[in-house]
């Protein structure tokens, strides 16, 4: 457990598919990359390595020699290749997973639930939320008449590809879909964490402030697409969207940029041309605006 | 908070090498534009070692500098920050270093 920001081990990552009654979020498998082989538990290596001086007398210092052994690996080494798996599973059913992150509050979810309304009859859309607590966002989904899961990731401040694998087994999403994956609410740990996705999308609302590229350049120069949403307060607050365009392709030249009110529509169209592009879309399926039945999770 | 994640991933990978053998030293290298704060990682690293044999293992961090190089005046500089702007004014700059986020090699009793 972090005492900085409360973020924790992801002991408490559940994964919900909603069917059913509801029933509250089924806990899952301890995350096992975090605790295999029950390293955490009391003690057992503890004091074989920890207290050897106070064996025998005599050979208090009778140690192994140190020996140094070279690893050269990365950090992040274990999540990239799980990430790669993901990836793989998902290009062999021809599905397109957008990675959506942004802060809390920036309209993930309404631009997924209006994507959903206005593009949902060329696209076969499935959706993984990523929340701390609570399912209200996969709920808003399956309301909107696509199939959801929701991870709760307990104190934990962002996916990662373990996560996703479990999200994936959990929706199953069809060959040939359109998956977006709703990152928790977060513009600072998601941006390290590759999920094995297609492309990553990063939402900013006008609310945050023109300066979020500077003072994120992590999130933004990891960035495929940056959408600047609630662009019908503008008149209301400062933002300069064109200080906020400069900023992040200074950070990122090759990142590609709309703005949208997905309150009013404004722009959208800009962002179904773009997924329409990205996802690589598939004729219009027969009868997509109606899932058949058994479909939702 | 994504150290506590990555410090997961770190005490794992060492694990899986060293196994039950005591860890008596660990070197990494976190590059100053990675995105990663060694001082929460040291934290994280302290909880997490805990009752395994990496306890108490000295945690060493090498921290390089973030490096540029840019495409325009073709000089090779210290980038400070991550905004990679060269001092000629163009934006045309290719990070060449700083970005490390590596486990380098442990240290066994």
């Amino acid at each position: 457990m972090c005492a900085t920001c409360g973020c924790g081990d992801d002991v408490g990552v559940r994964v919900s598919t909603g069917d059913g009654s509801g029933a509250s979020p089924e806990p899952v498998l301890d995350h096992q990359h975090l605790h295999d082989g029950g390293r955490q538990q009391p003690h057992d290596h503890a004091h074989d390595g920890g207290h050897d001086h106070v064996h025998e007398s005599g050979q208090a210092h009778s140690h192994a020699p140190v020996a140094t052994i070279a690893l050269e690996q990365s950090l992040l080494a274990k999540n990239d290749l799980l990430a790669a798996r993901n990836r793989g599973w998902l290009e062999g059913r021809g599905i397109q997973a957008f990675n959506v992150m942004s802060s809390p509050g920036a309209g993930k979810t309404t631009l997924l639930v209006r994507t959903i309304e206005e593009l949902g009859s060329r696209l076969n859309i499935a959706v993984i939320e990523g929340d701390q607590e609570t399912s209200l966002d996969a709920d808003r989904i399956r309301t909107a008449g696509r199939p959801a899961v929701q991870i709760n990731t307990g104190a934990g401040c962002h996916l990662d590809a373990d996560m996703l694998r479990r999200g994936l087994d959990a929706l199953n999403p069809e060959q040939g879909s359109t998956l977006f994956i709703e990152n928790v609410g977060n513009l600072v740990c998601p941006a390290l964490f590759d999920l094995g996705e297609t492309a990553k999308v990063v939402i900013i609302s006008v609310t945050e402030g023109d300066d979020k590229p500077q003072k994120y350049p992590h999130m933004f120069m990891a960035a495929d697409l940056v959408i600047i949403n609630k662009s019908d307060l503008l008149p209301y607050v400062e933002f300069d969207v064109d200080q906020c365009l400069r900023q992040a392709r200074q950070l990122n030249p090759r990142v590609e940029m709309l703005s949208v009110s997905a309150t009013t529509g404004v722009g959208l169209d800009g962002w179904y041309d773009w997924l329409m592009k990205n996802a690589n879309a598939p004729a219009v399926r027969a009868g997509a605006a109606t899932l058949p039945d058994g479909v939702r999770v | 908070m994504h150290e506590l994640s990555i410090t997961q991933s770190l005490v794992d990978a060492v694990l899986d090498c060293t196994g039950d053998r005591t860890v008596t030293g660990v070197n990494l290298r976190i590059g100053r534009l990675s995105g990663v704060l060694p001082d929460a990682l040291r934290f994280c690293f302290q909880l997490l070692a805990e009752g395994t044999p990496l306890a108490g293992a000295d945690l060493r961090i090498d921290e390089p500098a973030g490096r540029a190089t840019c495409h325009t005046c073709r000089q090779s500089f210290i980038l400070p920050d991550t905004i990679p702007l060269c001092t000629c004014g163009s934006a045309d700059v290719e990070i060449t270093g700083g970005r490390e986020l590596m486990l380098a090699s442990v240290e066994v009793g």
